[in-house]
């Protein structure tokens, strides 16, 4: 519990990383936690060659679903769309490294919700499952 | 023996354990749920060890005290909001229900499509969406009563809606969050005058101020036994005896009925009709033992003390740097303080508080447009009751500066 607010945490929540919007972008998705009013928008340019060239996000929220967007933006550098469909709750709470509440665990994955959606509307071949 | 409002806190068991070791607990989100006295406790307990069986049924002696016990509860809870009757006394689920037993029954019988509802922007979602159901099932209209700055009720913008001739007036008695006690006697006199039914939800003042709903001039009146020392799963509607002989019954069932052919039923008299199935039979014992509790330390003793504390806590947290306290002056509201501290979410400074065993309620509390109105997505509150003291003020206080610390 003491590690809730760690170092990397409220750094990332004050000194946000890829904070902003993109124009143009290959995609874009918008999500809310109505429960909390925490909103996040996701913006994804990808090369010719289908990795990640730039990201950022903007969005209201608590330290967590704002550090967690970070953090995952600063992951998916250079990433292919593969890979981002691949990512996991796993892999945000390894990039988080302190153990939620389930009533916590919604704000920490409201940007893999984000991004994963935005990836996978590219195409509608699969579902997302986060 | 009960212990005076100033000792009470010892009556909680609850409040005795720690929030996690060697913190103790600050407990301050009593408008969500209160806690329970030892003997509203002892009394559920001994109502299953001794007495339980189902009620109005049997002829044996089980069935005959847990009756007597049920019944015993009613008369309570008569006696404390002084009802005329006992059989204005209705046992439900909680507020909520009681609320939406109004609707159900009494509104699709009453309303047609045009006629208007007067509403305000204060309500809790339980106060909101019955209503809401209600329009666009059978077309009924909603008005609003804005909210000022201030966090009142605009009675001008009341005065102008009142001319729209609505059928019925539903308003909250004090806010769950701005903690604003509404004038009810003059709101229900103004509806009355122009031939307005008026439904009251009383989930946060009957647990906190004294309550005479023949003083009070409202038609309805809804309220839960869990926020008032009581358990969960009990709620009460208080209605005029000549509303809920005309209204047609709610759900159908065992109890309700005074016969039963395959052709159909008869109803059973008041207040029996609006209870169908087994009812909460421990909980109305456990409302009972709550009524007798509040009744012992007194209730203008408890609304006289949450007042002193809300000034002293308004007081305190206006002093802090950041600090924005919603709603009206300590004298026009109950022991309720929703606030903002710039530059950080209400979640994070819940989460941080609760490290300190200070347990706060962060969110929109069941009222997201009142949040709209204030263009607020969440607020922090802290809420207080009867065992709260100066000291959880201050523990909250001190929590706040070392949230503010961390994210400085």
């Amino acid at each position: 519990m003491d590690d809730f607010y760690r170092e990397l945490i409220l750094d990332h929540y004050k000194n946000p990383r890829f904070r902003g919007t993109l124009d143009p972008y290959t995609f874009t998705y918008e999500d809310e936690n109505p429960l909390c009013g925490d909103k996040l928008r996701i913006d994804v340019r990808l090369d010719e060659t289908g990795h990640v060239a730039e990201s950022a996000f903007t969005g209201r929220g608590c330290a967590i679903s704002q550090a967690s967007a970070s953090l995952l933006m600063e992951k998916i550098q250079g990433a292919s769309l593969d890979e981002l469909r691949a990512l996991s709750k796993d892999d945000v709470l390894e990039l988080l490294g302190i153990e939620l509440t389930p009533a916590r665990l919604k704000c920490a994955l409201l940007s893999l919700k984000v991004l994963k959606a935005g990836a996978y509307g590219l195409s509608d071949d699969t579902t997302p499952d986060a | 023996m009960p212990h005076s409002i100033h000792t009470c806190r010892s009556d909680f068991p609850i409040l005795s354990r720690e929030a996690h070791p060697g913190v103790p607990l600050t407990f301050l989100d009593s408008g969500a749920s209160s806690q329970k006295p030892e003997s509203v406790i002892a009394a559920m307990d001994d109502y299953y060890r001794r007495h339980h069986a189902n009620v109005h049924r049997g002829i044996h002696v089980l069935a005959e005290e847990a009756t007597a016990l049920y019944e015993g509860a009613r008369d309570k809870v008569q006696r404390f909001i002084n009802a005329a009757t006992r059989e204005e006394v209705v046992f439900t689920r909680n507020a909520t229900e009681a609320i939406n037993l109004v609707a159900y029954s009494w509104a699709r019988a009453n309303l047609k499509a045009g006629d208007r509802i007067v509403l305000t922007e204060m309500e809790h979602h339980a106060n909101l969406v019955p209503w809401q159901i209600l329009a666009g099932q059978i077309g009924v209209e909603l008005d609003y009563v804005p909210v000022t700055d201030d966090g009142l009720l605009d009675l001008d913008a009341y005065a102008r809606l009142l001319t729209r001739e609505p059928k019925l007036v539903a308003f909250t008695h004090m806010s769950n969050v701005l903690g604003t006690i509404n004038p009810v006697e003059s709101l229900a006199a103004q509806a009355h005058a122009g031939g307005a039914k008026v439904l009251v939800d009383g989930a946060q003042s009957v647990p906190h101020l004294p309550v005479d709903v023949q003083a009070l001039g409202a038609d309805f009146l809804a309220f839960s036994a869990h926020k008032m020392c009581g358990p969960t799963g009990m709620g009460v509607l208080w209605a005029r005896q000549d509303l809920l002989e005309a209204m047609p019954v709610f759900m159908g069932g065992g109890d309700m009925i005074r016969k039963v052919t395959l052709a159909g039923f008869k109803p059973n008299e008041l207040p029996y009709k609006f209870e169908a199935g087994t009812p909460a039979i421990a909980e109305a014992v456990g409302l009972g033992a709550a009524v007798d509790y509040l009744t012992g330390l007194g209730m203008p003793a408890v609304a006289a003390h949450e007042r002193e504390l809300i000034a002293y806590a308004l007081e305190r947290l206006e002093e802090i740097p950041g600090v924005r306290v919603y709603g009206p002056s300590a004298d026009r509201k109950g022991g309720v303080a929703a606030f903002t501290l710039e530059g950080v979410h209400p979640h994070d400074i819940a989460q941080v508080l609760d490290r300190d065993g200070v347990a706060v309620r962060a969110g929109h509390h069941c009222a997201q447009p009142l949040h709209e109105r204030f263009d607020l997505a969440a607020t922090a509150r802290a809420s207080f009751y009867l065992y709260n003291t100066r000291e959880d003020v201050d523990r909250l206080v001190v929590s706040l500066y070392r949230v503010k610390q961390l994210f400085a």
